[in-house]
């Protein structure tokens, strides 16, 4: 309700800003502080080297916006918005709500350099049909975040391969540590190590098919996730009573100590940091590989910017487009952000071990991955989600889940 | 004199029908939006539990699929589940509500302070105490985590538990619920007939014998009230269970007003049909119930009347 009261308020504040030629109306979700930041530096910038358009910006609540975005990019579009990465813009491009921009992607006379070329590795993640229909401006890496002073203390080194990531869980389990943290409270948590697991036993191709819908739950290969899966959660490597905690709240053992690994996106690092731990006793290391061979593919969701079908001024929407794409744009974002630039002639921000170590994985990854509840289908993510919460608390489980998985995919991808 | 006077013969039509109108022109504004805000939607929704629709893409006609689609639903069956687990326990509301008014209404110093202490629950917002019970249940911190322990269940989480999950949360619904019977039974008490009570007494009535014969009877309108809002409440769980569980562990603790909200209105819904579905089903239930105790009252007051 009140998610719909504040996205009914936005909805008359835009009403009444009408836009002239020359005025570029932008829509974000940055309430949050260094977002807004990043964007305010943004259209500064953007409006000093154009001095013939006028930014209108409309700031939404972060969780208000995926309410009022539905909303807005039918009634009355902005010139940009921005969104996700993945089949999360796919509902929006499936209804005819976001403007193709692949020309802009193609023509290397729009931009200093190539864009294909300096963001290849994220075009996979902006294309649905052939098509580009978003830029992406900054993402951030998922991998293992790991207490190095208990790893030292118990003689584990950082772990390469699957047989030593579980014979590390075992030394951890058997000095009184708890292995993996991870609070499942709010179900995505889980998707992340699904998605590690699925990606390093059967590699990109196939978890996308399966996020696609093409491959059936009750596959094979999905029962050879699970029987890695098995080998962490049967030994009762992940931290108890999960599902009764939020991701913050799982962060607590690993501060405390009692707990000594996190797959986890890169955000964690602030409130890890905020609560005690420095770069000295934490860090940071690339899931390990499970089927060998497979080549590694990352899970770094991104954040992107559209041209709504319906804007008005979509000349000057392509030149913020391409704007944000460049290479010191996206620079200064990121470092503003303390996440990721895409141009992979961006330089990070100095001195953040994390960066530096996210950056260098992701810019030789085979692909990226939007993560779980981006990759796949609203419907089928949600119920996916709960399925793998019941399986960490149940691993005996499996069978039925997996079929009332397939049940629902069924369903979804008909 | 007066009776020739021609004005009085000439009676406006407004004049003759001025009694039966002016109720309605009165009701009127409260009907108008009652009909544009609570009656108008509940046939919109059944109209749309007949469609697929995202709320984007323009919504197709599917018929019964959405129904049929519910009754294979396992999610559901465990929401119906819950529902009725909390229209049973939270009944526990009245009988515990009544104890503690009982126990409230006499007159020592200080009472004034207690009975609002006593209230107090009441005021508290729902988010708040789903909030603090939560962090009651907290395993190995949490408030009970002691006596959890003590009883052997050591680091056992309430809340991540499918079988007590919904336990934990009707537990916590409870400690309001009770307050707002409370609150209905101490008024009630206060219309007590002494008199029958001293009858009651001189008849060598006393103790139990008394308060069921005598008081409890007198009692009957709050016991109706108590029993109509705790089981409206029972049925509109949606606040605690959303600020304490969101349905999980995986959807075990769902009730079906948060289920409708979570297919419907959440990050992963918006499958307006289907969540409109599941909020014709509730209606139903309610409906059932709000008719049921509609007509006991009706034929109350009519005995009442006699």
């Amino acid at each position: 309700m009140k998610k719909f009261i504040i996205s009914l308020i936005m909805m008359f504040g835009i009403i009444s800003s009408t836009s002239f030629a020359g005025t570029l109306v932008i829509n974000t979700d940055t309430s949050d502080a260094a977002p807004k930041e990043a964007f305010e530096y943004i259209i500064k910038k953007f409006e000093e080297e154009n001095p013939d358009v006028t930014v209108k910006w409309n700031v939404f609540d972060h969780e208000g916006y995926k309410q009022s975005i539905r909303n807005f990019l039918n009634t009355d579009p902005p010139d940009v918005a921005n969104w996700y990465a993945g089949n999360r813009m796919l509902p929006f491009v499936r209804a005819g709500l976001f403007e193709d921009v692949s020309d802009i992607w193609k023509d290397s006379g729009w931009v200093d350099g190539n864009l294909s070329e300096n963001m290849e590795h994220a075009k996979k993640s902006m294309t649905i049909g052939g098509k580009q229909w978003g830029i992406p401006y900054t993402y951030y890496q998922w991998g293992v975040y790991y207490r190095k002073d208990l790893f030292t203390a118990n003689g584990i080194s950082v772990p390469k391969t699957w047989d030593d990531f579980v014979a590390a869980c075992a030394t951890l389990k058997a000095a009184g540590i708890t292995p993996i943290t991870i609070g499942s409270k709010y179900l995505w948590t889980t998707a992340g190590v699904f998605d590690y697991l699925n990606l390093r036993t059967n590699g990109y191709e196939f978890h996308m098919d399966l996020t696609l819908g093409k491959v059936p739950y009750t596959d094979p290969k999905v029962q050879a996730v699970f029987d890695k899966w098995d080998e962490l959660v049967k030994p009762g490597y992940f931290l108890e009573n999960h599902a009764a905690l939020s991701w913050q709240e799982a962060l607590t053992p690993m501060v405390n100590g009692e707990a000594a690994m996190y797959v986890m996106g890169n955000f964690a690092v602030a409130p890890l940091k905020e609560a005690g731990l420095r770069d000295s006793n934490l860090g940071f290391f690339q899931f390990p590989e499970i089927t060998p061979g497979i080549p590694m593919a990352e899970e770094a969701p991104t954040d992107t910017v559209h041209i709504p079908s319906k804007a008005k001024n979509k000349t000057d929407a392509k030149r913020f487009l391409i704007f944000m794409s460049r290479a010191d744009v996206q620079e200064e974002i990121n470092k503003i952000l303390g996440q990721l630039p895409i141009n992979k002639n961006s330089s990070v921000k100095k001195g953040d071990p994390f960066l530096k170590a996210g950056l260098n994985m992701l810019n030789n990854a085979y692909a990226m991955a939007q993560f779980y509840d981006r990759d796949a289908p609203a419907q089928m993510a949600s119920e996916g989600m709960k399925g793998f919460q019941e399986y960490m608390s149940n691993p005996d489980r499996r069978q039925k889940i997996l079929e009332r998985l397939e049940k629902v995919r069924q369903k979804v991808y008909k | 004199m007066e009776l020739n006077n021609p004005k009085a013969k000439r009676i406006t039509w407004w004049q003759k029908n001025q009694i039966k109108i002016s109720p309605w022109i009165f009701l009127a504004p409260g009907l108008i939006f009652f009909s544009i805000y609570v009656i108008a939607p509940i046939f919109v929704s059944i109209g749309i539990s007949f469609y697929q629709w995202d709320g984007l893409s323009p919504s197709i006609y599917v018929g019964l699929q959405n129904y049929i689609e519910l009754l294979d639903d396992e999610y559901f069956y465990i929401s119906l589940w819950n529902n009725l687990k909390w229209l049973i326990f939270f009944m526990l509301a009245v009988p515990i509500g009544l104890g503690l008014a009982i126990f409230l209404n006499q007159i020592v110093f200080g009472i004034r302070l207690i009975k609002s202490l006593f209230f107090f629950p009441f005021v508290i917002s729902q988010v708040v105490i789903g909030l603090i019970f939560t962090w009651f249940y907290q395993p190995n911190y949490g408030v009970i985590a002691p006596f959890l322990n003590f009883i052997g269940l050591e680091g056992f989480s309430i809340l991540a538990n499918e079988n007590t999950a919904t336990y934990g949360i009707i537990f916590a619904g409870l400690y309001p619920q009770i307050a707002y019977c409370l609150i209905l039974y101490l008024t009630g008490l206060n219309n007590i007939n002494p008199e029958q009570i001293e009858a009651g007494r001189m008849d060598g009535a006393k103790g139990f014998h008394l308060f069921w014969n005598i008081v409890l009877p007198q009692l009957r309108h709050a016991t109706f009230l108590a029993i109509v809002v705790t089981v409206i409440g029972a049925l509109r769980s949606f606040d605690m269970v959303a600020i304490m569980t969101q349905g999980g562990p995986y959807g075990y603790s769902n009730v079906l007003a948060y289920y409708m909200f979570e297919q419907a209105l959440s990050e992963y819904g918006y499958r307006m049909g289907y969540g409109s579905a599941i909020a014709t089903v509730l209606f139903t239930i309610m409906m059932f119930y709000i008719l049921f105790f509609i007509y006991r009252m009706y034929r109350n007051e009519r005995e009442d009347n006699n």
